[in-house]
């Protein structure tokens, strides 16, 4: 059966239900954001490396962003800024920044690309269960981005509270100048980002679960789509608690509630909030926040695996403890919240729970590592753009996860919580991977998007000028918060003990600037190969997987006859007594042949 | 006029890159290759970068450990800070052992494995149970110890006895802090949020603390309030201290980074940290140099000036406490009975 609608240019690229047209364009609204929360981090890391200083780049930002408040936190008109970073928007920048990369990029970004353009072509489906689902997810999220993108221009600016948002300062407008309609925006882009995400969820669990393709069984599935399963059940469960959190922070703000506020004095005056509390909100925000860190890295642990075996012309090793590691850390990330709140006074039996619970990830994910290691062990490796991010990816996840160790440790987090500390280890262990994830994962199947190859001695650059540059601006991070420097700070010109911190921040901002910059060359790679790069061929990894057995034009329906049907699992690379070295998943056992 | 020039200057670069890629595929066409497809070269060329980059990324932390290691933090002032550093050592040790032996790996067996001449085959190798018992058991033992450790740590430090240590309470707001010594009796008077003066926000009444107890022995009177003029804790070496924290607005956190201590400063409720310091101001001064400072942050991002929400502790000896505490003022002196009064009619 093939259903050949006639396609208009509004239903082929605008409305389409085609989950590969779906996923281009989560990809190219993510990239975009991506772009937009590269440019705010590289704006305040110049605030950082020379504080209060005029920058030519920043007058062509700061038209209307920069409140002057009087002794109450009250706007009282926009200066022109004269190139001067003003706090107020250092701290928008800083959780736009924060809200952007995350969700934007590395959630919709990541997920919504791969998962939709992954699911029914490496399952052997013509396409999700829900088209229409599907179309709806993507449009959810794109108004989600248009309300986040117009908050960046309200007049008292875009939300400030971090990408947090801990409440009193996100919920009572005096506070803070973000705090006004800003905030309001941003709840409301994060109310329609988790809807598209729900929606986008449940449908690719049901697809996984319903629509493969005869003898595609769940053991037989690629890694790709194991990490991309358990993620979306990792989303629908947590992405409802943060919509209620959401929610009940919206009636605090605007109803007069108080959820989230108690025995508070705003410019001398008390508000009538009694009995509730902030440390709710901190439960509930945690209880979505740290599998949310693992929505984002799953999906990378599985495209990493998939383009390492290809790559080195070899197994992934280990196949079912990959399986049962995502298992565990999927598991785990649910009852380990509590390890953000270390400090908050909590019970310290509590603490300790969650010191327990979150030094127990670390198990599955050195099980992860040596896996990865042994793959690379005696392989054929064929450096690829997508294989150099796969091995820079190994090499960030090994280093992040070991200072982990260090703030899940209840003990330790009390003196390097909320300090520089952290920020080098969630950028290194969750950003920098997720991201080389997702690159690896659009050099690997960009031809299998476009027809087309991308370049790859951009790609080569592109790497080495990142992998560099990355470890440049992060790794230098934790020796400032072993000095002791906190987070979210608009200079570290107000103390004293950290004014020779500042030749550090200019080293990792310079890293910033070059790292950013050769993002662009990505871009440029990305549009003019999608236009003329060279052809691609059907199947130029010489890969197993079934997306490869798949015309190189782009069509509805993904196989023109019958879908083919599945014999062996992904990974029979470089087998002993194959004519070649890999065998296509379609290709039945020869007699006598072991599956593996 | 530079907005145009970096303009023109980014769309030529644009343009030079695209005529070289059209040139370089024209080149292969001619030569009959493909451009994009893999070759042996850039084997060679990528693994060589593996051993190299991954060699100066090793390089590099040591050369930030050498160049840099005098900017942390001065070992714990504090009798719980050294046990935490202890912990830290420990397991910034195991890190780094690991660390040394897991990147090396990674960026050797990316160089030696490359395809190409000699290694045109990988070996099939799908998985082996024991390997993967042994490290799964092995960091499973690992974690073991550095659990036990670290929770024994958390354990004494929060389980400190905090009998006989003098009570403190300190008070944040945008964008400052206040402190209030418990005095004599070592108690702190209560304190309701809608007591705080709106009147005089920095006045007696700034931390809303309730004076109607007339009685002589009242906890309230013989507490000590910072004022902004003198705003500097000071505490005994030697003598146990339990901080007490509260907020008036937003959520703050208190960092004291020499002691190893940090509590989040949350409006309705009380948090609390104990320790005691080993180290007076001037002993720090002459091993750190003589602009040493104890200070206290805010940690937790509270508005535009949390990056300048400070206040300076100072340890002194008992004897230089005491004088200090004998020119202070306690709150019944400072607080008439009357303004009291009045105070709380305009509250009703
Ligand atoms: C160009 C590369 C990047 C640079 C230079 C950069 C730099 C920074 C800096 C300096 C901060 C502020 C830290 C603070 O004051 O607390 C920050 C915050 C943050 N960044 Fe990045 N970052 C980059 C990429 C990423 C990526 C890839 C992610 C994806 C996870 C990410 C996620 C975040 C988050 C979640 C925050 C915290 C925001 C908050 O405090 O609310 N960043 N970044
Ligand atoms: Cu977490
Ligand atoms: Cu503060």
């Amino acid at each position: 059966m093939s259903d050949h609608h006639k396609e208009t240019f509004i239903t082929k690229y605008i409305f389409s239900i085609d989950h590969k047209m779906i996923a281009k364009q989560f990809l190219i609204t993510g990239m975009l954001m991506g772009i937009v929360g590269m440019l705010m981090s590289i704006l305040f890391r110049l605030q950082l490396s020379s504080p209060g200083e005029p920058f030519a780049i920043l007058e062509w930002f700061g038209v209307d962003w920069n409140p002057t408040l009087d002794a109450n936190g009250n706007v009282i008109g926009t200066p022109i800024m004269e190139g001067v970073l003003d706090p107020n928007l250092y701290l928008s920048l800083v959780t736009m920044h924060g809200t952007i990369l995350v969700f934007w990029v590395l959630t919709a970004g990541l997920s919504g690309t791969f998962a939709n353009f992954l699911i029914p072509l490496q399952i052997g489906a013509r396409d999700m269960a829900s088209g229409f689902i599907n179309m709806l997810s993507y449009w959810f999220f794109f108004a989600a981005t248009v309300v986040l993108l117009i908050s960046l221009f309200v007049h008292t600016g875009p939300a400030s509270a971090g990408w947090t948002i801990y409440p009193p300062l996100s919920a009572i407008k005096e506070t803070i100048p973000g705090s006004g309609l800003g905030q309001d925006l941003w709840l409301i882009a994060m109310a329609l980002f988790v809807v598209s995400s729900l929606l986008g969820g449940l449908n690719y669990i049901v697809t996984i679960l319903n629509l493969r393709t005869k003898g595609m069984s769940m053991s037989r599935l690629p890694l790709t789509i194991w990490a991309i399963f358990i993620t979306a059940i990792l989303g629908v469960l947590s992405f409802p608690v943060l919509l209620s959190c959401a929610l009940l922070l919206i009636f605090d703000r605007s109803f007069g509630t108080s959820f989230y506020l108690s025995d508070i004095i705003i410019g001398g005056e008390a508000l009538h909030h009694t009995g509730g509390s902030p440390i709710l909100f901190e439960h509930l925000f945690w209880f979505l926040g740290h599998p949310e860190v693992y929505i984002i890295l799953l999906p990378a642990l599985g495209i990493v695996s998939e383009v390492m075996s290809v790559n080195s012309r070899k197994p992934i090793f280990g196949y079912k403890a990959m399986v049962l590691a995502l298992i565990a850390i999927a598991f785990l990330s649910f009852i380990v919240w509590g390890h953000h709140m270390f400090i908050t006074g909590m019970d310290p039996f509590l603490g300790s729970v969650f010191t327990f619970t979150t030094l127990l990830i670390a198990i599955p994910s050195a099980v992860k590592v040596f896996n990865y290691l042994a793959t690379l062990w005696k392989a054929s490796i064929r450096f690829t753009p997508a294989m150099l991010f796969t091995i820079g990816f190994v090499s960030t996840f090994l280093t992040g996860g070991l200072t982990g160790l260090i703030l899940g440790d209840s003990a330790l987090d009390i003196n390097v919580h909320d300090t520089y500390f952290v920020v080098g280890h969630f950028h290194i262990v969750m950003g920098l991977s997720a991201i080389y994830g997702m690159f690896a994962g659009v050099y690997h199947w960009f031809p299998k998007m476009y027809g087309r190859m991308m370049n790859k001695k951009l790609g080569y650059l592109h790497f080495w000028v990142t992998f560099i540059c990355a470890y440049g601006v992060f790794f230098p991070m934790h020796f400032l918060g072993l000095a002791g420097l906190p987070r979210r700070y608009y200079t570290n010109s107000a103390f004293p003990m950290f004014d020779e911190l500042t030749d550090i921040n200019q080293l990792i901002t310079t890293f910033a600037i070059v790292g950013g910059l050769i993002q662009f060359i990505f871009v440029f790679n990305f549009f003019y190969s999608i236009f003329k790069g060279t052809k691609a061929t059907k199947n130029p990894w010489e890969s197993n997987t079934l997306e490869w057995t798949t015309p190189i034009e782009r069509m509805h329906g993904n196989w023109p006859g019958e879908i083919p049907t599945v014999y062996r699992w992904p990974y029979d690379y470089s087998k002993p007594g194959a004519e070649k070295d890999f065998i296509p998943q379609t290709e039945p056992l020869k007699e006598g042949e072991e599956e593996h | 006029m530079t907005n145009i020039l970096i303009f023109i200057v980014g769309f030529l670069g644009i343009v030079t890159l695209v005529q070289i890629l059209r040139v370089s595929e024209l080149m292969s066409a001619v030569h009959k290759q493909d451009v994009n497809e893999v070759n042996e070269k850039d084997n060679i060329f990528n693994s060589k970068m593996m051993l190299i980059v991954g060699a100066l990324f090793l390089i590099s932390f040591f050369w930030q450990y050498f160049e840099w290691k005098h900017l942390l933090l001065p070992e714990a002032s504090s009798e719980h800070g050294v046990i935490i550093d202890e912990l830290m050592t420990f397991t910034m040790l195991l890190i780094i052992f690991v660390f040394l032996i897991t990147q090396p790996l990674l960026f050797w067996y990316s160089y030696k494995y490359r395809k190409g001449k000699g290694n045109e085959t990988a070996y099939y190798f799908a998985h082996n149970n024991k390997l993967e018992i042994i490290w799964t058991v092995v960091p499973a033992i690992v974690l073991t110890g550095v659990i036990l450790y670290g929770l024994s740590t958390w354990n004494k430090i929060t389980n400190a006895d905090v009998k006989g240590a003098t009570v403190i309470e300190l008070y944040a707001k945008q964008f400052n802090w206040t402190a209030r010594y418990s005095g004599a009796d070592n108690k702190l008077g209560s304190a309701h949020y809608k007591l705080v003066s709106p009147i005089n926000p920095s006045g007696t009444n700034a931390l809303g603390v309730d004076t109607r107890d007339n009685d002589v022995n009242a906890a309230w009177k013989d507490d000590i309030i910072t004022t902004p003029v003198d705003n500097v804790v000071h505490l005994v070496k030697g003598q146990p201290v339990l901080l007490k924290f509260r907020s008036q607005d937003v959520i703050h956190s208190a960092f004291l980074p020499h002691f190893r201590v940090q509590m989040n400063c949350v409006p309705g409720m009380t948090t609390q940290f104990a320790f005691t310091p080993t180290k007076t101001t001037a002993e720090m001064k002459a091993t750190e140099g003589e602009d040493f400072d104890y200070v206290l942050l805010c940690n937790k991002i509270c508005g535009a000036s949390h990056y300048n929400m400070q206040m300076k502790f100072i340890v002194e000896t008992q004897e230089e406490y005491d004088t200090w505490m004998s020119s202070q003022k306690t709150l019944s002196e400072k607080v008439s009975t009357q303004t009291v009064i009045t105070e709380l009619v305009t509250q009703k």
